[in-house]
């Protein structure tokens, strides 16, 4: 064959390889959309940097990097591996992964009748008809490449339903773990996210990787919001420094919900994180928070997109950057208010604090509104330490560095303090704190 | 305790102190007075160790040591403290966490074991009193929304805890009502012992009818051009500083 191997064509190869092992259940419903999704993958090919999009996002690296199929790795499970992930919370439910498998032995789930979390493969043997009642109805595949290369592969991840009317107050904690010995391997997590109306739960997702590997995350996450339901969702990406982390985050809102999400980027080589939200009944209420800390030549890129489709729902956006080294930051936030969604109120913040001077930030905010009686508010700010408050602290006898530190743990800790989780947020905090040295990001 | 001797300093070029002189001894209290862009703010920031002033002459000694050559941190240490005329918001510290840090930061400066989470509290409970803030501040972010007023007595509420030898006051009766005033200067006067000495930097007489100064001198164009007791002070609040101008030698009002 004269044609150059590039990797979107690999993973043709690798889904029609996917197809033999299926055994048979290549005729379900689920998988005529993995064939859709392919086929939609195989024309749009990874985004270039010609897409508005990905203008500041260069993943055509991803073209010749020659990922494996996490599957195919052997896998070898070991508890001390994970331990330093688990929350403490005795009664919190966990879905472990390795390399995008469910490891059922080291994941523990309490579920009150009525209620699943469990891990995705095994809920599309167990109740096939729940899950691929709602499994890719909100996550966009047809022009969105990523999401149709998941949707392609989508195997495993994990698949929680709250019924109506049950608070779960106990975080699920999924935590995907990558461990790629030397393999450059790829991943395709899938989560899924039901709740019933007059439900509540909280999800922590969490993404980590050894240090010095290289390997591709392309997780996606759905969650359906019900009726008056409220969702508080949280994800700590910690990949290896050396890892690509390309992910999209579909939320669907029916009426009167309340969906706080909470994203917290310290780790990967490329970080994608794409929020799509919509609030598709009246009176939703969105809350989204983000803090992301770059060094070194790290880039890290947060897309965020508010669909208010319906009247008196109000969105409130508020992301925090703080880059050091040769890092780059993109934040595009996009609120777009459709004609009938009148009352809407949306606001949306984007801070970065740059601790060099050759660090970088591209903020773009961007209002679409097509109904009249709407307030839609938006800032973006980039600036340095504020050395008034430096100089104040010093003056107070604290050491230089240590006034740094403090400003800078202040910034993120702006956004921290919205976390209601009192373990999620000790975790995240000491996150924080170990990556500050000496008024810089340590990488 | 400090001497100040032939002090020039620039801030972005610009020369703003000439040649400025001062002795405080412990257990005294100095008013510095004078009209608007005299250099009684730039005084203020110079001993405290803003880099932004560029110091081009003159010594500046306390306690012994040459005091321009330490950081501003170390001046702290050191027993050195600036009460802000304009203090800083900073969204995200918290009162009660920036002041134990910054106590214990002096404390391990002088070879201290820290102090713990229940002795700051009692600590802090009582130095409140002296300044009458509530104890819900210790929970808000330093300074942010505070009131001028408030601003003001969380600056001599961390002189409180600071127990600073040598306190220099940047105007701080700036934008204060009459009671709070008098709150600030009870604060200060309780805190007043003959081991420490007191700087007042000041444009109005009026918070020198609370705390007393042993030493009034007028400031003008970076020097200090006439110095007196506490009825210097009176005089100015009569005449104004016109007066004083007359005074001045030649060379330093041209301009």
């Amino acid at each position: 064959m004269n044609q150059p191997i590039t990797d979107k064509f690999w993973y043709e190869v690798n889904f029609a390889d996917l197809e033999k092992r299926l055994n048979g259940q290549s005729h379900s419903p689920l998988h005529k959309i993995r064939r859709e999704a392919m086929q939609h993958f195989t024309r749009m090919g990874f985004p270039s940097i010609r897409k508005e999009e990905w203008r500041f996002t260069d993943v055509s690296s991803l073209n010749n990097t020659g990922f494996k199929p996490a599957t195919v790795a052997p896998v070898k499970v070991t508890e001390p591996l994970f331990k330093p992930f688990f929350l403490n919370d005795p009664q919190h439910s966990r879905l472990v992964f390795l390399n995008g498998q469910y490891i059922p032995e080291l994941s523990a789930t309490r579920s009150p009748s009525g209620v699943y979390i469990s891990g995705l493969a095994d809920a599309l043997q167990k109740m096939p008809e729940l899950v691929q009642r709602y499994i890719t109805r909100y996550a966009n595949y047809i022009d969105r490449e990523f999401t149709a290369l998941n949707t392609a592969f989508l195997h495993d991840g994990a698949f929680i339903y709250v019924p109506d009317n049950v608070i779960l107050k106990e975080p699920i904690h999924l935590l995907y773990l990558t461990s790629a010995a030397g393999n450059t391997l790829v991943s395709h997590p899938r989560n899924l996210v039901v709740t019933g109306a007059n439900s509540a739960v909280t999800v922590l997702e969490s993404y980590a990787g050894a240090d010095a590997d290289k390997y591709l995350t392309n997780p996606v996450t759905e969650v359906i919001a019900g009726e008056n339901a409220v969702v508080e969702h949280y994800k700590i990406q910690q990949e290896s420094l050396q890892a690509y982390h390309i992910a999209a985050l579909f939320v669907h809102q029916q009426r009167s919900s309340t969906v706080n999400l909470h994203s917290y980027s310290f780790g990967g080589a490329i970080v994608r994180n794409d929020v799509i939200n919509v609030l598709a009944g009246e009176g939703c209420g969105s809350n989204l928070n983000g803090l992301y800390l770059a060094g070194g030549s790290r880039l890290v890129d947060n897309h965020t997109l508010i669909d208010h489709a319906r009247p008196h729902c109000s969105s409130r956006q508020v992301y925090h950057g703080i880059l050091d080294g040769n890092a780059r930051a993109v934040f595009s936030g996009k609120i777009h208010v459709r004609p009938e969604a009148q009352k809407t109120d949306a606001i949306q913040s984007n801070k970065n604090l740059l601790l060099s001077d050759s660090a970088m930030v591209d903020t773009k905010p961007q209002l679409e509104i097509f109904a009249d009686d709407v307030r839609c508010t938006h800032g973006g700010t980039v600036g340095q330490i504020d050395e008034n408050g430096v100089f104040y602290l010093r003056s107070r006898g604290i050491n230089e560095k240590l006034a740094k530190e403090m400003m800078i743990h202040a910034f993120a800790g702006e956004i921290l303090r919205t976390i209601r989780n009192e373990e999620i947020h000790n975790r995240i905090d000491s996150m924080v704190l170990a990556r500050l040295e000496n008024g810089h990001i340590k990488y | 305790m400090l001497t100040i001797k032939n002090l020039h300093a620039s801030v972005e070029g610009k020369e703003i102190l000439k040649g400025l002189d001062l002795q405080v001894q412990a257990g005294e209290i100095h008013a510095i007075m004078g009209p608007n862009g005299s250099g009684k703010s730039t005084l203020a920031q110079v001993l405290a160790g803003r880099k932004e002033y560029e110091v081009t002459k003159g010594s500046v000694e306390y306690n012994g040591k040459d005091l321009l050559e330490l950081s501003p941190e170390d001046r702290a240490r050191e027993g050195v403290f600036l009460a802000f005329q304009y203090p800083v918001e900073i969204p995200g510290v918290n009162t009660s966490y920036f002041l134990r840090t910054a106590l214990n930061e002096k404390r391990e400066y002088e070879g201290k074991k820290p102090v713990s989470a229940m002795e700051f509290l009692k600590l802090i409970r009582d130095r409140m009193k002296l300044v009458q803030m509530d104890e819900s501040f210790l929970k808000r972010a330093v300074n942010e929304g505070f009131s001028g007023g408030e601003k003001k007595r969380n600056e001599i509420l961390q002189m409180a805890v600071l127990e600073p030898q040598l306190a220099v006051l940047d105007e701080t009766d700036s934008g204060l009502d009459i009671d709070a005033l008098k709150i600030v200067a009870q604060g200060v006067n309780s805190l007043k012992n003959e081991k420490n000495a007191v700087i007042l930097v000041t444009h109005y007489q009026r918070l020198l009818d609370y705390i007393v100064p042993d030493y009034v001198h007028v400031l003008y164009k970076g020097k200090i051009v006439k110095s007196g007791d506490k009825n210097l002070a009176l005089e100015l609040e009569k005449q104004g500083y016109d007066w004083l101008k007359e005074d001045v030698p030649y060379e330093s009002v041209k301009e």
